[in-house]
């Protein structure tokens, strides 16, 4: 298993991880199930239209989930995110037959010497558009 | 939307008791494949005694506290309206398979903005011994009539 990477030899603007999940509507009922969202924007194209959406959307939190496992692998440990926010900016909709590929690239934003903690910002996009915004993930490194 | 929900503390819901296979499946469903999301050993090589949900997991339990916002019978919100503006957890510790966790819900502000209301709904998550685990802090944008 990977280490964890050491505080000291990490710089403000290194890329630490980047990976791309291609999302399909089978991802979403899976998140459903698992989460306990079951509104029905999320599954059913007659629901999300009915409110003006334009087709069925990834829930904002599973976005939010996978955005930060990136930087979960670089990290070595899920337990050292300490501290993790984001803005729903945009939404991601989920075509039935194509589905939908988001990517992350994740940051150093900010390096806290004394407490040893980088703040990691994510860059999420699909295609050119940011789907998240003032994505931040705190990591409590050694 | 009513104003004076703003600073309210509503009771604690019923314990949660995360099991393992729970944490597998959250883990599995926002693509987490760490070995400590997933495998004991991995995980207690790690210094957990089960295997750790992911960062977002406590949204799982946040879920039951909003139910109660929204069931609050003067709060005024109407589900349909309501979109999810800012989320964020702060951690002391990760959750871990085998906690008892028991969240309470504290209302920190309800603020207006040209037509909408934002409101922030906190869910504080402690252990079965009364610790802090983790913060789960929502933003609630409800949009004013049409």
């Amino acid at each position: 298993m990977p280490g964890t990477p050491a505080f000291d030899g990490l710089a403000v603007g290194d890329i630490v991880a980047e990976q791309s999940f291609p999302l399909t509507r089978d991802s979403l009922v899976r998140y459903a199930g698992a989460s306990g969202d079951f509104n029905a924007i999320h599954y059913r194209d007659d629901v999300a239209h009915a409110v003006g959406l334009p087709g069925v959307l990834a829930h904002g939190m599973l976005t939010m989930g996978f955005a930060v496992q990136p930087v979960v692998d670089w990290a070595g440990d899920p337990g050292r995110v300490v501290d993790y926010q984001v803005r729903f900016t945009r939404p991601v909709v989920v075509d039935p037959k194509v589905g939908a590929v988001v990517s992350v690239v994740a940051k150093v934003g900010q390096l806290e010497a004394e407490a040893r903690v980088a703040r990691i910002d994510l860059t999420v996009k699909v295609g050119e558009e940011t789907v998240l915004g003032k994505a931040q993930a705190r990591v409590s490194l050694d | 939307m009513n104003p004076e929900l703003q600073g309210r503390v509503f009771p604690p819901v019923e314990p949660y008791l995360v099991g393992r296979e729970k944490v597998r499946e959250f883990a599995r469903a926002v693509f987490a494949t760490n070995p400590i999301n997933h495998d004991l050993d991995a995980a207690r090589a790690a210094g957990y005694d089960d295997v750790v949900a992911p960062p977002t997991f406590a949204v799982v339990l946040q879920e039951h506290t909003l139910a109660q916002l929204l069931a609050e019978p003067d709060a005024g919100i109407d589900f349909s309206r309501v979109v999810h503006g800012d989320q964020r957890f702060v951690s002391s510790r990760p959750i871990v398979a085998g906690d008892l966790l028991t969240p309470t819900l504290t209302v920190s502000s309800v603020k207006t903005l040209g037509g909408h209301s934002i409101v922030t709904a906190e869910s504080a998550i402690t252990d079965a011994s009364g610790a802090h685990v983790v913060t789960a802090i929502s933003a609630l944008v409800v949009r004013g009539e049409d």
